[in-house]
């Protein structure tokens, strides 16, 4: 069995440091272009890879990750191709965890998917608009499979679904980091450290922070509280405003390295 | 008769095995807020008096309905009531919602509401709700929608509300629900979001459906007092449905009463290019619940097509899922050309120009009355008038320049999706 997402956590403890988790939407530019740059950020230092799956009414995305999931639906993007993305991770030496909205797990069947997923060497799977309690098939095919589930917590979550949704989580507990939707901050304010501490209060699962993080710095501010930093639209940001992919990839592998640093610099 | 006691449900807000709450968890506290403060607010005296007053003396109910001899003449014969929901202040049933849930975020403490709208309907109701009370408002619009209704956003803008064109995806009514969902999750804090139909997550399909409820117990009373008798039918159009749930509901318990929804069955079925949920597509989630959805192999949604923005939708609401599935009502479709026949039908013989989305329920009624023949007794819920219609219908039978054509012959031309009609 190949390093989880369980392992890699503890590694990055030991070394007093956050994991540095970094996500891209399977299909932008294309298939290829984002399955090599999944396996550019393994090389550059991402501890684990979100493999997003481009869905046609993505309401927890902001502008740069809706840009691009509807381009890579434009261009044909199937969810399949996930699978494959998820290969290639797994192949450069990280875990991959597959970040999808319901509909898309739904309509391929829970466990079928759950199988699939694993059998591309998957770790788990990210559903940010899936709370445990609409999730018994979910929850189901995961302990069959033994696939990490992560469900979200937010700033907004009183105690008791803190309680509830941390109990039904596995591999970490992603806390979002202010009430909207992703993009990158200015600031990541105090609302993050907050719900951080407090669901550390209620669970021993490490805690990992998502919304917001673009550059080493502000990795480095949250390393300092969170087991782990989450970075979406300042990497896919990276593919969109280059002008080919090369250059794409060449600016996604220095955010990565300078994140990796700040992960790494936080404590 | 099918069995309707609802199953042991392990979580609220299940309509059988449809509903539920998909959202993100950072939206479930203000969720449960709402739940709580809507199920104390229907025991609550005042409040029941003050949403009872602005009914009255704001809305104009109790709404009439008008018997429609000459039009059911083209109906096998059949009596045709019609409960008038166009009558009401802002021109359709909407308001009725809109009223009750402005009334309940002053209740909540918030001070600003967000809606979203397919062209216009229920964002005029909730801008003209929030001048009413007081409450910031931002109302969410498809591009495509603003740029050809151009009047509803200044309707909109000169009632206070600040409209925002979205230009995401098809740029249409779910795209807007998207982004109004967008803003719900970052302001939660002071923002109520006034859904506007009975889908969503819980308790939207639930809540919505009971502030509408007062159509058919109003209908039910003046249908005895006229008749003598229960209707044999109620028909009603169903977008996502509020209208025909409000209708329905007070009707479900007479086993005896047919309970028909008429959806949108656009371009005509076979083609794709259509809003018929029931008659092809299967169960998946959008916009927060469990129903029947328009969606490819991978799950993503399509986009639906129907000459009325009101029934324009690729899902419809979980309670009308439950209430297909388990057999109590039914739903069929009537095509774009079906409807504007029964709109043209209900102007020349009554005298009532309704809004595109009720035209398809009395296209539908056409149908139901010539099945049933002039014994029956069918009550049609005009959900909306036809004035905000008048751009689509002029250009679909030629009257611009005063030469109208006959309908059947007025194919052409009309440029794709242009003058759609209002949610």
């Amino acid at each position: 069995m190949s390093i989880g997402v369980s392992e890699v956590l503890q590694r990055c403890r030991e070394e007093n440091r956050a994991a540095l988790v970094c996500y891209l939407p399977v299909g932008y530019p294309t298939v290829e272009g984002s399955v090599a740059a999944m396996v550019a950020m393994v090389e550059a230092g991402a501890d684990i890879v979100e493999v997003g799956i481009p869905y046609s009414d993505p309401l927890m995305d902001g502008p740069v990750i809706a840009y691009a999931a509807d381009q890579a639906l434009k261009h044909g993007v199937r969810v399949d191709d996930a699978f494959r993305a998820t290969r290639a991770v797994r192949d450069a030496g990280a875990p991959p965890l597959v970040m999808s909205y319901w509909n898309l797990i739904l309509r391929h069947g829970a466990k079928q998917f759950a199988t699939d997923l694993a059998e591309a060497g998957g770790a788990g799977i990210i559903t940010p608009d899936l709370i445990p309690d609409e999730a018994d098939d979910w929850i189901a095919a995961s302990d069959e499979t033994g696939l990490d589930r992560i469900f979200l917590v937010a700033p907004s979550s009183t105690e008791e679904r803190i309680a509830a949704v941390t109990s039904q989580c596995r591999g970490f507990v992603y806390a979002v980091s202010h009430m909207g939707v992703t993009g990158a901050r200015t600031s990541m304010g105090d609302a993050a450290s907050v719900i951080v501490s407090r669901t550390k209060a209620v669970t021993d699962l490490p805690v990992c922070v998502g919304l917001g993080v673009s550059d080493g710095t502000q990795a480095a501010e949250v390393a300092a509280y969170a087991d782990g930093v989450i970075v979406g639209s300042a990497l896919v940001r990276c593919l969109t405003e280059a002008p080919d992919l090369e250059s794409g990839l060449t600016a996604l592998r220095a955010l990565v390295a300078d994140l990796a640093e700040g992960v790494r610099s936080g404590r | 008769m099918t069995d309707l006691t609802p199953e042991p449900l392990a979580r609220p807000g299940r309509f059988g095995h449809f509903g539920g709450r998909f959202v993100p968890e950072a939206l479930i506290p203000a969720l449960e807020e709402l739940d709580e403060a809507r199920r104390k607010a229907m025991v609550d005296p005042a409040f029941l008096g003050e949403l009872e007053m602005l009914h009255r003396t704001y809305t104009g109910r109790p709404s009439i309905i008008t018997e429609v001899p000459r039009f059911a003449e083209h109906a096998g014969g059949a009596r045709i009531v019609l409960k008038r929901e166009d009558l009401n202040h802002t021109g359709s049933h909407k308001i009725n919602n809109v009223l009750a849930q402005a009334l309940l975020t002053k209740r909540m403490g918030k001070t600003r509401v967000i809606a979203e709208t397919g062209a216009g309907q229920h964002g005029v109701a909730t801008a003209t709700a929030a001048a009413l009370m007081g409450l910031d408002c931002v109302i969410y619009m498809g591009k495509v929608d603003t740029e050809r209704q151009a009047l509803n956003v200044a309707r909109m803008r000169m009632l206070g509300a600040e409209v925002k064109a979205v230009p995401t995806g098809s740029a249409t009514l779910k795209d807007a629900i998207n982004d109004a969902l967008r803003d719900w999750v970052t302001n939660v804090g002071d923002t109520h979001y006034i859904l506007g139909t009975v889908t969503g997550p819980h308790p939207f399909p639930e809540m919505v459906r009971d502030f509408h409820r007062i159509i058919g117990v109003e209908a039910r009373g003046q249908v005895l007092d006229l008749a003598g008798r229960l209707p044999d039918a109620v028909i009603a159009c169903v977008g996502g449905g509020s209208n025909a749930m409000g209708i329905f509901h007070r009707f479900i318990d007479d086993a005896g009463v047919r309970l028909i929804g008429v959806e949108a069955g656009g371009e005509g079925v076979e083609g794709g290019r259509h809003a018929a949920r029931f008659a092809a597509s299967s169960p998946g989630v959008l916009h927060g619940t469990f129903s029947y959805l328009m969606q490819d192999d991978d799950g993503q949604t399509l986009e639906s097509h129907s000459i009325s923005a009101g029934l324009d939708y690729p899902s419809v609401g979980p309670e009308h899922a439950f209430l297909r599935d388990s057999g109590r009502a039914e739903y069929r479709y009537a095509t774009d050309e079906q409807a504007m026949k029964a709109f043209e039908l209900l102007c020349r013989t009554e005298g009532i120009i309704p809004a595109i989305e009720s035209a398809h329920a009395l296209a539908g009624a056409m149908e139901v009355g010539r099945e049933l023949g002039p014994e029956a007794l069918l009550l049609v819920n005009l959900s909306g008038r036809g004035d905000k219609d008048m751009h689509t219908a002029a250009e679909y039978f030629g009257l611009i320049d005063g030469d109208a054509v006959p309908s059947g012959t007025a194919d052409e031309p009309r440029a794709e999706g242009d003058g759609r009609t209002q949610l």
